[in-house]
């Protein structure tokens, strides 16, 4: 199948992506290769608003008809909005995930800078590999 | 590499994804799981499930056999082709496996058995057959599929000539018949009517592009899993092993403990276990969002109280497409109350106990 890893996001290597929104936020995702990997997600659990994160803390949970999967902030910061869309219409991270699929957004205030991420080239990439 | 059904080319080629189970190559699913199992409840679906092994008993003494060596009684089919679900137990009363036994003639029978448990299971029927005289043949030659929902009898019935469709259509529930090459029986593990096919290897790709091409939807282990959750029947190796007894495990209605003279393997541990008293097998249902899964601990406290006492753990867990909620089944001390928690990531959630099945024939049975 072929997945869809847009050039303008950055990613992680356990599948999520990252949008920085250029107000201090960045909004964050699973990736179409984690949702795929995973098949039909009937349950999303998102961190409330204004939790803080550290980055690499499992902080989102994702499940599918098969199985669960927790999501890693990829950034330390306090979450700002959520997805609760997601509660309802969990089908939204397979059919959308870069957009309606959207889990949760991020300020990062003043921690310091995570990272490095992987540009889209580097994560199609390591999915390859990984493949 | 894992062992490969004939249909397996036709899996990749159809963009399957590809999972191990049981040392087998099988398709996951297609496209969307929760598409395949609205199918197979709305219309009809197709798996392929060759990788179960086909055993063929013949000789005078069979039914003798089978009457020793199976928790169910072989006694109850009297017309040729029925079917019966049974246990084959250990001693101890462990369940080695789960199986359907087919009564073709008074020389041979036919059982279909579970493909992680073939190498155990051709073991112990061949040690307990050698006093009988009663060969055990493994039939490699044959495939199944399992076509199943709403409409699967009259698309099967389809591909038949008019005389074969009409014998076919007459397949009472739970049994089967011989039309040509094939042994189609009324069976199967999703809670809906429909047909198992047993046939030739070599034809079963031609029957499977047939089926499909006549709007049959192409489903996998997945949907097959949810299918048969919601339709309360026991996975083995999840719900039940050697080091648990049917009547733990939600199926004491199988054991033929009539009439009294019947000496089967296992027999006189049952007995001691029905004396006894033992777990039994509850279904649940989620009240809150979330989803069930294998193991959870279910505590007997009630919902928004102390969790109370550990009284069980689940042993198949799911999503319920039909349902829109998380369905299981679990295994607790006599008595649950009618409100259960169940622990979920290290929170209690409220659950309440009901009586499977949850789904039969496309409705749905619990509210």
């Amino acid at each position: 199948m072929s997945e869809n890893v847009p050039d303008d996001l950055q990613y992680t290597r356990t599948h999520e992506w990252i949008r920085d929104l250029g107000n201090g936020q960045v909004e964050i995702g699973i990736t179409d290769h984690a949702q795929q990997a995973l098949g039909d997600l009937v349950f999303v659990e998102v961190p409330q608003v204004g939790r803080e994160l550290k980055a690499g803390e499992a902080c989102a949970v994702v499940e599918s008809v098969k199985a669960a999967s927790d999501v890693y902030s990829p950034v330390s910061g306090s979450v700002a909005a959520r997805n609760d869309a997601l509660s309802d219409k969990p089908e939204l991270l397979n059919s959308d995930p870069y957009g309606q699929g959207w889990l949760m957004r991020v300020a990062r205030g003043s921690a310091p800078a995570d990272g490095p991420f992987l540009k889209a080239t580097e994560y199609a990439q390591f999915v390859k590999e990984a493949g | 590499m894992g062992l490969k059904t004939p249909l397996y080319d036709v899996h990749v080629s159809s963009g399957a994804k590809i999972i191990d189970f049981g040392g087998w190559d099988m398709p996951l699913s297609y496209r969307s799981q929760l598409d395949e199992h609205r199918a197979v409840r709305r219309d009809s679906g197709i798996f392929d499930v060759s990788h179960m092994c086909v055993v063929d008993l013949t000789g005078a003494r069979v039914r003798e056999f089978l009457r020793y060596v199976l928790a169910n009684d072989v006694a109850k089919l009297t017309v040729p082709g029925a079917a019966l679900y049974s246990c084959m137990l250990k001693p101890s009363g462990g369940v080695i496996d789960d199986l359907i036994v087919y009564f073709l003639t008074d020389a041979w029978f036919r059982m279909v058995v579970n493909a992680g448990t073939r190498g155990k299971d051709l073991k112990w029927l061949e040690e307990h057959a050698a006093p009988f005289g009663v060969p055990v043949r493994e039939r490699k030659d044959l495939a199944i599929l399992a076509v199943q929902g709403p409409r699967a009898r009259e698309k099967t019935a389809a591909l038949l000539s008019a005389a074969h469709q009409e014998t076919a259509l007459r397949i009472a529930r739970f049994s089967g018949a011989a039309i040509d090459s094939w042994f189609l029986a009324r069976t199967g593990y999703t809670g809906e009517d429909g047909f198992e096919i047993m046939l030739p290897a070599e034809e079963a790709a031609t029957v499977w592009r047939s089926l499909v091409a006549s709007g049959v939807t192409a489903a996998g282990l997945g949907a097959r899993d949810t299918l048969r959750l919601e339709a309360g029947m026991n996975l083995y190796g999840s719900d039940m092993d050697e080091s648990r007894n049917p009547l733990e495990s939600g199926l004491a209605w199988t054991v033929a403990f009539e009439p009294k003279e019947r000496d089967f393997i296992g027999r006189a541990a049952l007995e001691q276990v029905r004396v006894q008293g033992c777990d039994e097998m509850v279904g649940l249902v989620l009240e809150e969002r979330g989803v069930l899964r294998n193991h959870q601990p279910v505590f007997a406290g009630p919902p928004g109280q102390s969790p109370g006492l550990k009284i069980g753990e689940i042993t198949s867990g799911t999503f319920s497409p039909t349902l829109n909620r998380a369905i299981a089944l679990a295994r607790v001390q006599r008595g649950a109350p009618a409100r259960v928690q169940v622990e979920i990531r290290g929170q209690p959630h409220a659950a309440r106990v009901v009586k499977p099945p949850f789904v039969r024939n496309g409705k749905a049975l619990i509210q």
